[in-house]
């Protein structure tokens, strides 16, 4: 027992920080890493900073298990223990603070603080940075397939094939206008207007994404029944022999040389957008009519709600939101092929959706964020990776069916309140 | 002076049963108006013919002199009429506050920009919502629960949710299919007066299915009784439980008081 409440006791300094302070404890943590990271490991005996919190060198090199640990605990641990236990009191008054601030501007304020972090911690190796922008991207898509799979309760497959839209016709317009390529040619823009560019195109990704899914919604929506599970897939299908048979945007050799322009800001703005307007969606009458239809169609059609119409928007919106992360993901690897869209992509985000819980935007970000950097950290065990993750994900289901936080609403207000003091 | 909701000649078959036969009904402003009949008689049928899940293989419909067969369910409810549900319908993973809140969804105008972006617009409606919303549950007295889930609450709280739902949408007319079914004595009275009060707040007419008797003469101003899809007897309270047909095909059978 007495372990148990000491660790308790020990937790308890955690309970009373706030959102701020989480920040402040990790701003500490990626400064220090920033700083000395690399003499700490060192004298830890590590060939380098552990790139993804040590678990890689853990399972590569498990006699470094012990200097691993040590660099954890004394680069992050440490420093997020030390403000909760010494600094709670005085940042929950600057949380304060700016809580009594607008919404939107105390949310900014603290996107601003938590890309700084991010910035920090990526800017030590490459590695991080396009780990951290894949998973900023797999937040998009299993928020997305979560509008349809999860609030709209459908059963829908062509995501990726969403996806794949998405990165054609981004990396069409970039390669197009912005790059010396072979496929397309010189490029038509000076280089500086690439930067202002790249939002339009992957808006026009999403559209295209977006028109492409009313050929999965008209038909599936049209008469009540589980037609959607099987011609989305169809689709997803379609869609993949379509670009591997169109030589022109490269066949099943892919199209490469996209020109740099999802870099780490880019992602994280367009993540946290997606959050905020799919939150906003999901929210309001309109998104909460599509739980309706749902729960019970005949009964949302008896409360005026137009069934077809709220499932085909939101079908839509949610493929919009796929389409856009299709382009992101084509210009962080620069290159795409059709066989990264198939079933396994599929497979992944049906993960992450199911895991993190039906019906809710923070399950969402939680199951992104997780899945993300298990595979990543897992990635040493090779195959045993797809042993280990499927049994968690079966662990799961049977302990917590509808994933970890499933119907729950995201509030922003909640999550950045102060915590008084008990 | 014309009837808020006037059907003529309404024949419906299913295959080859013949569910409704020639109905018509002429139901006045701010009346209440039963509909009985024994089990199988086609009562339900009725108002999902009225209210458009199923359209009648013939006959008219009109609410407030405009034609509205054959139209959508949900446009149907848009036009002002509002239905409960003999076997609760409730959205199972919704709270009672959602339940009454989506039912304003013909209401709001603030358009996907609005869902999308959080607009000024948008703000302001759903504010008006939530106060319409929130006087909704004071009357039909599920304040209390409003952030539960309505599919756990009692089984006679949870008819007033699916009827303060039905009030959303703001009805010139409301249909109860059996809005006593499984209730306590108690809660029995409690729905008569909650529905006597409605009428009087919001000006509505009432047509309603029921099986209790007491509840039926008590509350309606006129009946009509239905057997085999036809209307066999129409009158107030007092002219149907003296009618011959009606005691033999119906009352005779059940407890009068
Ligand atoms: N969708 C349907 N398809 C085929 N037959 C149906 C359908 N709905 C109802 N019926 C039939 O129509 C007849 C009338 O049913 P209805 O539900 O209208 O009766 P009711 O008067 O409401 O009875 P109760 O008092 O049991 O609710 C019954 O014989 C029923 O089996
Ligand atoms: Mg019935």
């Amino acid at each position: 027992m007495k372990p148990i409440i000491r660790f308790k006791k020990f937790f308890r300094f955690f309970s009373a920080m706030p959102a701020l302070g989480w920040l402040f404890g990790f701003l500490t943590a990626v400064i220090i890493e920033y700083l000395i990271g690399d003499n700490i490991a060192w004298m830890l005996g590590l060939p380098k900073i552990p790139a993804l919190f040590g678990f890689l060198i853990m399972l590569k090199k498990p006699l470094l298990i012990p200097g691993a640990s040590a660099y954890i605990i004394i680069v992050y641990l440490l420093p997020l223990t030390l403000t909760a236990r010494f600094c709670s009191g005085t940042i929950n008054k600057i949380a304060a603070k700016l809580y009594k601030l607008p919404t939107p501007v105390y949310t900014v304020l603290y996107l601003i603080f938590l890309y700084i972090i991010i910035d920090i911690w990526a800017g030590i190796s490459d590695y991080r940075i396009v780990t951290i922008k894949l998973t900023f991207i797999a937040i998009i898509l299993t928020l997305s397939l979560n509008v349809i799979n999860g609030y709209m309760g459908e059963f829908s497959c062509s995501h990726t094939g969403f996806m794949a839209l998405g990165a054609y016709t981004a990396s069409t317009v970039t390669l197009i206008l912005c790059a010396n390529d072979k496929l397309f040619g010189e490029a038509l823009l000076p280089s500086y207007l690439a930067p202002f560019l790249f939002p339009i195109a992957l808006i026009a990704g999403g559209i295209i994404a977006a028109i492409g899914s009313l050929l999965v919604a008209i038909p599936s929506f049209r008469t009540r029944g589980d037609y959607l599970a099987i011609i989305s897939l169809a689709f997803m299908f379609i869609v993949k022999s379509l670009i591997e048979n169109l030589e022109v945007l490269g066949g099943a050799r892919g199209m490469g040389s996209q020109p740099h322009l999802a870099n780490l800001p880019t992602v994280f703005i367009w993540t946290a957008l997606s959050i905020w307007i799919i939150n906003n969606f999901v929210t309001s009458i309109i998104g909460k009519a599509t739980n309706a239809v749902r729960d019970n169609e005949t009964a949302a059609n008896a409360m005026t709600v137009n069934t077809r119409k709220t499932k085909i928007v939101t079908f839509m919106f949610a493929a919009f939101w796929a389409g856009i992360a299709g382009g992101l993901f084509a210009h962080v690897l620069c290159y795409v092929n059709p066989g990264t869209f198939g079933i396994k992509k599929l497979a992944e985000i049906f993960t992450m959706v199911y895991f993190g819980g039906l019906n809710s935007v923070v399950g969402s970000i939680i199951g992104a964020i997780s899945f993300n950097l298990a595979s990543e950290a897992l990635r040493p065990l090779e195959l045993f990776k797809w042993i280990i993750i499927p049994v968690i994900m079966i662990l799961i289901m049977i302990y917590k069916p509808t994933g970890l936080v499933a119907f729950k609403e995201f509030n922003i207000k909640k999550i950045l309140a102060p915590k008084g003091d008990k | 002076m014309t009837p808020l909701l006037k059907v003529e000649n309404m024949t419906h078959f299913f295959g080859g049963l013949r569910a409704v036969h020639n109905y018509n009904l002429n139901l006045e402003k701010n009346k209440i108006q039963g509909l009985i009949g024994p089990n199988g008689a086609g009562k339900t049928t009725v108002f999902n013919l009225i209210t458009g899940i199923f359209k009648p293989s013939e006959g008219s419909v009109k609410l407030d002199k405009e034609e509205i067969t054959g139209l959508f369910p949900h446009q149907i409810a848009s036009k002002g009429l509002g239905r409960t549900f003999q076997n609760l319908l409730l959205w199972r993973h919704l709270t009672v506050f959602d339940h009454i809140q989506i039912a304003h969804y013909s209401q709001i105008n603030y358009g996907l920009i609005g869902s999308f972006f959080g607009t000024k617009k948008r703000r302001k409606q759903e504010a008006e919502i939530e106060e319409s919303a929130r006087r909704l549950m004071e009357i039909f007295d599920i304040s209390d629960f409003a952030n539960m889930l309505a599919v756990n609450l009692p089984y006679g709280a949870q008819r007033r949710v699916e009827m303060a739902r039905a009030m959303a949408i703001k009805p010139k007319v409301l249909f109860l299919d059996e809005p006593t079914a499984g209730m306590t004595p108690e809660e029995l009275i409690r729905m008569i007066q909650i529905i006597k009060n409605v009428r009087k707040e919001f000006n509505v007419a009432i047509f309603l299915i029921e099986h209790r008797l007491k509840f039926v003469m008590e509350l309606c101003e006129t009946i009509q009784t239905l057997v085999f899809g036809e209307v066999i007897a129409e009158g107030t309270p007092e002219q149907i439980q003296n009618n011959p047909q009606v005691i033999e095909a119906y009352l005779g059978k059940e407890d009068i008081t």
